[in-house]
């Protein structure tokens, strides 16, 4: 050991290079099913911040190497998105932990971290730069930057920068960048995580063609967009000392009372009068001049004192009921004369918005059977959060535990792995309870518990009904196969055994027993 | 072929019951073909088989099904398809009896595929065939349709087959030191009346080494005697021969068992009949005799003997209380097996030299003249 260390400063880029792990970027089967899916997301964000119905058109082609195993590639996303000013490019694609998602608001990302990752991923794998081409909107000019990433720094290396003439009036983001990745590995998760992204992103078109020249088109049923989130302050429940302590210092507020009205949530006079006494605070006190004693015993307040109004649902960005409903129906391959005829069954739920630690959460929950749905022994569970599939460790995540140990679906007459059954669960909050930095399960929070619970509960009462009805309608059908079946044998055998010739006419019986099941369908209802 | 006809005096025995049974089955089919016919569902009533129903009947020694009958209707879903294997079992027997073909029960449960008839297993393809007996009140052996087991049969009596082919050849019993397996041939032949000073008995032996070792010592000649090998419980052909025998040749049967319960039970049998044949007549034969070995014989003739196991016991409780053990020999001897807790075998009285059972035992047997 020596006794001196060195102590360095690493770039939040050198940071992420180092630990990559956290982040997605494993292996090279792993880590292009996270750019593709970082890209992606990215360029649903920045249309659904639009209003704009997505077109998404994802390339990714073999550059060198082997095909069935890791090799170069390049990956190309193009999207009808919001844009991104050419002064911001640079920075947004260039600079780790810079962007547009510091605010409280629903969004697929929170850092601005993962479209950044995979293409320093690329860099670092390919020793190559990405390019960049933006619009904002029809009347303005198209930008295209190439770049790499300077990781020490942690900035943008520019290369290309330049402006053309919109002719085409184009507005939306490409991005193109070589990368390693191990396609073969990943097609499988790859083409999972377009289908279950076109299920909860119903109003996208996404187009995706694949290294082998195969083309996936997964067309919006509806171009329907859900209202953009709004964005709020956070919820005093829902900030630590680090944070208040940021905000302390950014504050212009004259009074703690003045400081707590403008920087959080849905507080007013009263409110802040109140709590303020709760915590045994002057009112008047400056808020840049606050004691480390008295910094500690607002934040501790600010987390026991229960005279708050509950976090502001606003900014949150449900699917609701009816586009959930599309695109289940669109990816499973339900029609409305299945549904008609009861061979197909569909419905959602959307609970109300609920807390949990200062974050407003809404769970939004789907069940659909229908025969198209291939059972393998357990329950088929999709799982989103904010509109993002979740593909991994499904396991250890709050959804299946649900589903798996508290729900007992004899009660809703499921035969578990047997009824053709999927469940669909949407956790929609500004901040999504993952159990790791990975983000790929959420953790057991009971409040998130609770409600998925209910809302399964709720939605299985629409299950019973059906699958008791349609249990009624095949025995229905049964009973008349049977008769259907043997009462032609009854008089072709009766008629043999007493030496007769002519066989009796069974018609009239046959028709008597089909009214019969008539008046005990009428009776059941 | 000429000297055939001579023969057949009036219609033989068989024939006539034959067409008894031809009937019976053109009978159902002719009921359920006149409902059809009404544009009825079609129905019908048969004796109920369950336990509650099957009552011992001390007149004919045996048991026989009450006054519960059960209606099996076409209109009714769960009745539909054996109803529907019920007549396709009464059609494919019918078929065999006019055809004078034989069938076994695995025969009959693949012959139904060929119908779409399915049945579910080997278990439910038997329990028709025991509906149908039920229905028409004949066995199963009446329309030729066979269990896989055989006894077999030797002595000085003469058949006469009806089965094709052999019709109005004859055969005498004696001519083949095994005997003759009674399978459906010699259970549908006529007897020739025998000459009553050579034949005056049956007897009826459970197991094989004795019933040869009887031939080797010619007991048939010496008592007179048809004998028969059950080779265990009696097969319901083989019961149904004994009764013919007992009752046609007007002589009496005398059955040798083990001495243990089981073997009083295969006698019993062969006596009063079985709970599972309860819907059937005529396969009994109510005067025969238990002639050994009993549980006295172990004692009087200090038997070689093994002790009675705890099933024994157990089966010893469960006779005990039967309706059919309660005269007083066989009151006796459950109480006897229990005293001296021991039972043997038949071969057990080879201690006494291989003749012994023939030249002392046998006689004195024989001189019984009911149970």
């Amino acid at each position: 050991m020596t006794v001196a260390e060195v102590f360095q400063e690493i770039s939040a880029a050198d940071f992420f290079y180092r630990n990559r792990d956290i982040a997605g970027f494993t292996s090279p089967s792993r880590s292009i099913y996270s750019t593709i899916r970082e890209l992606v997301e990215n360029s649903l964000d920045a249309c659904e911040t639009g209003g704009i119905p997505p077109d998404i058109y994802v390339r990714l082609s073999h550059e060198s190497g082997p095909l069935d195993g890791p090799g170069t590639y390049i990956v190309r996303v193009e999207d009808n998105g919001i844009g991104i000013p050419s002064t911001v490019i640079p920075s947004a694609f260039g600079q780790v932990l810079y962007g547009s998602k510091y605010k409280l608001r629903q969004t697929r990302g929170t850092f601005g971290l993962g479209g950044k990752m995979a293409l320093l991923y690329g860099q670092i794998t390919t020793h190559s730069e990405a390019a960049i081409t933006s619009s904002t909107g029809s009347k303005s000019r198209i930008a295209e930057v190439v770049l790499r990433i300077d990781i020490q720094q942690n900035k943008p290396v520019i290369i290309k920068n330049k402006t053309r003439t919109n002719k085409p009036h184009w507005q939306g983001t490409i991005i193109e960048f070589k990368t390693e990745a191990d396609y073969s590995r990943a097609m499988p998760r790859i083409l999972e995580y377009f289908k279950q992204t076109a299920i909860i992103v119903p109003y996208a078109n996404i187009t995706f063609v694949d290294p082998r020249g195969r083309l996936y088109k997964f067309l919006r049923g509806t171009t329907k967009v859900p209202p953009a989130p709004t964005e709020t302050s956070p919820h005093p429940h829902g900030v630590d000392i680090e944070t208040v302590q940021r905000m302390l210092k950014l504050t212009n507020a004259k009074s703690v009372q003045e400081f707590m009205r403008k920087n959080f949530q849905r507080i007013g006079e009263t409110t802040a009068r109140k709590f303020l006494q709760f915590a045994s605070l002057g009112q008047k006190k400056n808020p840049r001049n606050l004691s480390a004693q008295d910094l500690v015993k607002l934040v501790n307040a600010m987390k026991n004192y229960d005279g708050f109004l509950s976090p502001d649902p606003t900014c949150l960005s449900p699917l609701g009921e009816d586009l959930m409903e599309t695109g289940i129906k669109k990816e499973l391959g339900i029609t409305d004369q299945e549904i008609q005829s009861g061979t197909a069954f569909v419905t959602t739920l959307q609970r109300r918005p609920a807390t949990y630690a200062g974050f407003p959460f809404i769970i939004e929950v789907g069940l659909a059977s229908s025969k198209q749905i291939e059972m393998q022994g357990k329950i088929l569970l999709f799982r989103f959060a904010n509109k993002i599939p979740l593909l991994f460790d499904e396991a250890s995540d709050v959804s299946w535990k649900v589903v798996d140990t508290e729900i007992d679906w004899r009660n809703y007459k499921v035969i578990p792995g047997e009824t053709p059954l999927a469940v669909f669960i949407h956790v929609c909050s500004t901040k999504i309870p993952y159990k790791t930095v990975g983000k790929e399960f959420i953790a057991d929070r009971p409040e998130v518990e609770h409600e998925i619970l209910n809302a399964i509960r709720e939605v299985g009462r629409n299950l019973r009904l059906y699958l008791s009805k349609r249990e009624h309608l095949t025995q229905e059908k049964r009973r008349l196969d049977v008769f259907e079946k043997y009462l032609p044998k009854v008089a072709q055998f009766s008629t043999k055994l007493a030496k007769e010739k002519r066989e009796p006419d069974i018609k009239p019986l046959l028709k008597g027993v089909i009214k019969y099941g008539a008046e005990e369908e009428e009776e059941q209802e | 072929m000429v000297q055939k006809r001579k023969k057949s005096k009036s219609k033989g025995i068989i024939k006539e019951r034959k067409e008894k049974v031809l009937s019976a089955m053109r009978d159902l089919g002719g009921q359920v073909y006149g409902q059809l016919n009404k544009k009825e569902f079609p129905t019908f009533r048969m004796p109920s088989r369950s336990i509650a129903n099957i009552l011992y009947d001390s007149k004919t020694r045996q048991y026989i099904l009450g006054k519960r009958t059960v209606k099996r209707s076409a209109r009714n879903v769960r009745h539909l398809r054996p109803f529907t294997q019920l007549l396709w079992t009464a059609m494919f027997a019918d078929e065999l009896t006019e055809q004078n073909k034989t069938s076994t029960l695995r025969d009959v449960f693949y012959s139904a595929q060929a119908y779409e008839m399915d049945f579910q297993d080997q278990q439910e393809s038997d329990n028709l065939i025991t509906d149908l007996e039920t229905v028409t009140g004949y066995s199963r052996e009446d329309f030729n349709v066979y269990p896989e087991e055989r006894s077999a049969i030797f002595g000085d009596l003469t058949i006469e087959y009806t089965v094709p082919g052999y019709e109005g050849r004859r055969l005498n019993l004696a001519s083949h030191p095994d005997g003759v397996m009674i399978g459906p041939a010699l259970t549908t032949s006529e007897f020739i009346q025998p000459d009553s000073r050579k034949v005056d008995k049956v007897i009826a032996i459970e197991k094989g080494g004795l019933f040869t070792r009887f031939i080797e010592e010619r007991v048939h000649q010496r008592f007179k005697a048809v004998l028969i090998h059950t080779a265990g419980q009696a097969p319901r052909a083989t019961r149904f021969l004994l009764r013919r025998l007992n009752q046609e040749l007007d002589i009496p049967v005398y059955i040798f068992t083990d001495g243990d319960p089981w073997g009083m039970h295969i006698a019993m049998v062969i006596i009063s009949g079985s709970a599972n044949a309860a819907h059937l007549r005529e396969l009994n034969t109510p005067d025969a005799i238990w002639g050994g070995v009993w549980a006295t014989d172990i004692v009087d003739y200090k038997l070689p003997s093994d002790p009675l196991t705890d099933l024994d016991v157990k089966r010893l409780n469960e006779l005990e209380k039967d309706p059919r053990y309660a005269g007083g020999l066989w009151q006796r001897e459950i109480d006897t097996f229990r005293k001296v807790k021991k039972k043997s075998e038949q071969e057990a009285f080879s201690r006494y030299g291989l003749t012994y059972i023939v030249d002392e035992y046998l006689p004195k047997k024989l001189k019984i003249k009911s149970n």
